[in-house]
């Protein structure tokens, strides 16, 4: 039986680590992140989980404990935002490169300087190629349903890799919203018991994790990673799949809204989706043929299923809650463009950064750029390939 | 403890294994071994490891020199690392999944740019949060894996590529920081500091306290490095036992907060001696910096008096 609740995104992944029950949690306090830890800790306090919560003194000392951790054994994760994941960042690329299937709860929220504590996401785009799998959230009910299939795509022999569940900081974190959740039986089944092979407290069987690898091997060890995370595509659908089957959500790498005659797409991630959702209903009661592509799974990154589902669009918006500072556009807009050349998919695509470190994006910006891509295609009007939304003249 | 024999312990079997690339005559491998001799047999360990040359000699892919499980994670977080090690110990035996009998103790070992500087931070968290584990900081008084640069274990004076001599050096300028002291400042139930003596039982001994007491210990042995010391590899013995005999090394422990002197000497010998052996110090005996060794001396005297007053102190 479903349960029905309101919480906000924070409470919803909390909720979802209780149900897991890990077994090991280190984590440092950073906004909007914090939450998590907190609400955890009182789970532990209460005596409703026993995971053993490690208060570590900064981001670098969880994520590396987290690693130990899961080396060792244990099923684990920490949570974190913003400058706390640049502080991991050296350690992302030894969880990926050892091959831990540990989990991290990702609160997006812009990168220093100047401080600013609100959304973006240039702390997960910045960490984009540590080798992690990403998965970003609309709202919290997908954050939810994200994080309870984190551990089994990440534990699944074929991927074997750290995998990072991210939602957008306060938008989504801290606003609260209707969710269905599933019962605790429920979840525990279908995450099951973390059984490692290998792990350094295997009793009689020790094991060195961590090795200097010399150049005769390193690549091939690369290459495995790299391997690994294109296995993790198929595996993030079988898992959705079984997800579905408990909890009747169905999910994929991307959702396609009302993309299937629409000539006009925009192309995003996150909790701006529901935004530019809106603005295509509107603009679709106007007779407009609009649609949204939602990219839910970041990395490993579908680019021929994305060139494949834009190959009929007359245009499309590649929206990116990022700078990246190339000179060039956003993350999104360079990954995406790309994948549409190679598979020989040659449409309109015009990369638009937005919503930077909290600034608002609305459903007549949405509507101003699904107007932008019909006056360009129509009237052969000159759009900057790479601009900026509401960026104040 | 009190049975112990050089000649009993060296019949163990070894947990770090020969074959590692470790320099001959290295101090730290000789500080691993000791340590390791410590561990009762039926007992299995998690060896961790900061970045330098024990972890880049000792476990090249694919081959590893542990007998134990080993984790070398970053240079700056061995701390971390084994926290989160130890802490998955108490929590896969509190839900069942380890065997009753299943021992296990934690040790990780850091040169002193791991632990004094880059790694304090991780340090301090995994002694203020009282995991159960060793750390064991393998003190050269320099990063000698990539190539001898100036740490703040360093000593004064010393000639480091850092902080070479030259027309207007006399070498490093401060003094080197007081790890022990600040670790045992946390309030941690076992600190010791100690080298290798004649037949290691002060080590030896220290290394079995650290690690049979429960909570968080420290251990901190001065390692010489014939690389970056620049003395005759054979004379390590020597070395040690003049650090010794000038206070510029006391061996100590602090138990639960009680520091306690493990040897004075029954005169103690000019610093000169301990810094002659060494290339690291040559330039202090030229002709017109006779004033430099005064410095050295006075710097010994007073971190000898200062011991000295703590160990005298009442708890």
């Amino acid at each position: 039986m479903a349960i029905k609740e309101r919480m906000s995104g924070n409470e919803a992944v909390s909720y979802a680590i209780r149900q897991i029950n890990p077994d090991v949690m280190p984590a440092f306090p950073i906004t909007p992140s914090t939450e998590i830890p907190q609400i955890v800790s009182t789970y532990i306090a209460n005596g409703e989980i026993d995971t053993e919560f490690i208060p570590v003194e900064s981001e670098h000392s969880a994520m590396s404990a987290t690693i130990g951790a899961e080396a060792a054994g244990a099923r684990s994760l920490t949570a974190t935002s913003s400058a706390g994941l640049a502080l991991m960042w050296e350690e992302l690329l030894l969880a990926a490169s050892n091959r831990l299937p540990l989990a991290l709860a990702l609160v997006n929220r812009t990168l220093s300087g100047p401080i600013n504590i609100n959304c973006d996401h240039s702390d997960g785009m910045g960490a984009r190629d540590t080798g992690w799998i990403q998965i970003y959230a609309e709202n919290n009910q997908e954050a939810y349903d994200n994080f309870l299939q984190a551990y089994p795509i990440a534990e699944n022999p074929n991927v074997h890799l750290p995998i990072m569940i991210c939602q957008d900081g306060f938008i989504t974190s801290h606003a609260v919203e209707n969710i269905e959740l599933l019962e605790d039986e429920t979840v525990r089944e279908f995450v099951g018991e973390y059984q490692p092979e290998e792990y350094l407290l295997n009793p009689g069987k020790p094991i060195a994790v961590g090795p200097y690898s010399v150049s005769n091997y390193a690549m091939e060890g690369k290459k495995n990673q790299e391997i690994a995370l294109e296995n993790a595509k198929q595996v993030i659908l079988d898992v959705a799949e079984k997800f579905r089957a408990v909890s009747g959500r169905g999910y994929g790498l991307f959702e396609e809204y009302k993309t299937e005659d629409a000539e006009y797409i925009m192309l995003m991630i996150g909790s701006a989706a529901g935004t530019a959702k809106q603005a295509v209903d509107d603009l679709r009661d106007q007779g407009k043929k609009v649609g949204v592509l939602k990219l839910r799974v970041f990395r490993p990154f579908p680019a021929k299923e994305i060139a494949e589902a834009l190959r009929h669009a007359k245009a499309v918006a590649i929206l990116d809650r990022c700078e990246s500072y190339n000179g060039n556009g956003g993350p999104l807009g360079g990954e995406v463009s790309a994948a549409l050349f190679r598979n020989k998919v040659m449409i309109e695509a015009v990369n638009y950064i937005y919503g930077l470190a909290g600034r608002d994006f609305t459903v007549s910006d949405a509507c101003d750029i699904f107007g932008e891509l019909e006056d360009m295609v129509q009237n052969g009007k000159e759009v900057e390939q790479y601009q900026y939304v509401r960026l104040r003249k | 403890m009190s049975d112990y024999s050089l000649k009993t312990i060296m019949n163990k079997p070894e947990r770090l294994a020969p074959g590692h690339r470790m320099c001959a005559g290295c101090g730290a491998t000789i500080a691993v071994r000791a340590v390791l001799r410590a561990l009762h047999e039926e007992d299995q360990a998690v060896i961790g490891n900061a970045t330098g040359c024990l972890e880049v000699s000792s476990f090249m892919y694919p081959y590893t020199a542990w007998e134990d499980s080993y984790i070398h994670n970053a240079f700056e977080n061995a701390g971390a690392t084994l926290s989160g090690v130890e802490t998955a110990y108490r929590v896969l035996k509190k839900r069942g999944r380890l065997p009753e009998d299943a021992n296990f103790k934690f040790i990780t070992f850091g040169g002193d740019g791991g632990t004094y500087d880059i790694g304090l931070q991780s340090l301090s968290g995994a002694m203020e949060r009282g995991h159960d584990m060793v750390y064991v900081c393998y003190d050269n008084g320099a990063y000698m894996n990539t190539g001898i640069q100036r740490s703040s274990a360093t000593p004064m004076y010393a000639d480091t590529t850092t902080t070479p001599v030259g027309k207007q050096s006399n070498g490093k300028m401060q003094n080197r920081k007081d790890l022990a002291s600040i670790i045992a400042d946390h309030d941690v139930p076992y600190v010791a500091q100690t080298t290798f003596t004649q037949n290691f039982a002060d080590l030896h001994q220290k290394a079995e306290k650290a690690i049979y007491t429960e909570g968080a210990a420290f251990l901190n042995i001065m390692t010489p490095c014939p690389r970056g010391w620049r003395y005759d590899t054979p004379e390590i013995m020597d070395i040690c036992k003049l650090a010794v005999e000038t206070c510029y090394w006391p061996l100590f422990e602090v138990e639960h907060g009680k520091w306690t002197l493990s040897y004075e000497p029954k005169k103690k010998l000019p610093i000169e001696d301990f810094l002659r052996m060494q290339g690291r110090f040559k330039h202090l005996f030229k002709k017109g910096n006779e004033d430099l060794l005064v410095q050295f001396q006075k710097e010994v005297d007073r971190r000898w008096e200062d011991l000295q007053y703590k160990c005298a102190r009442e708890r």
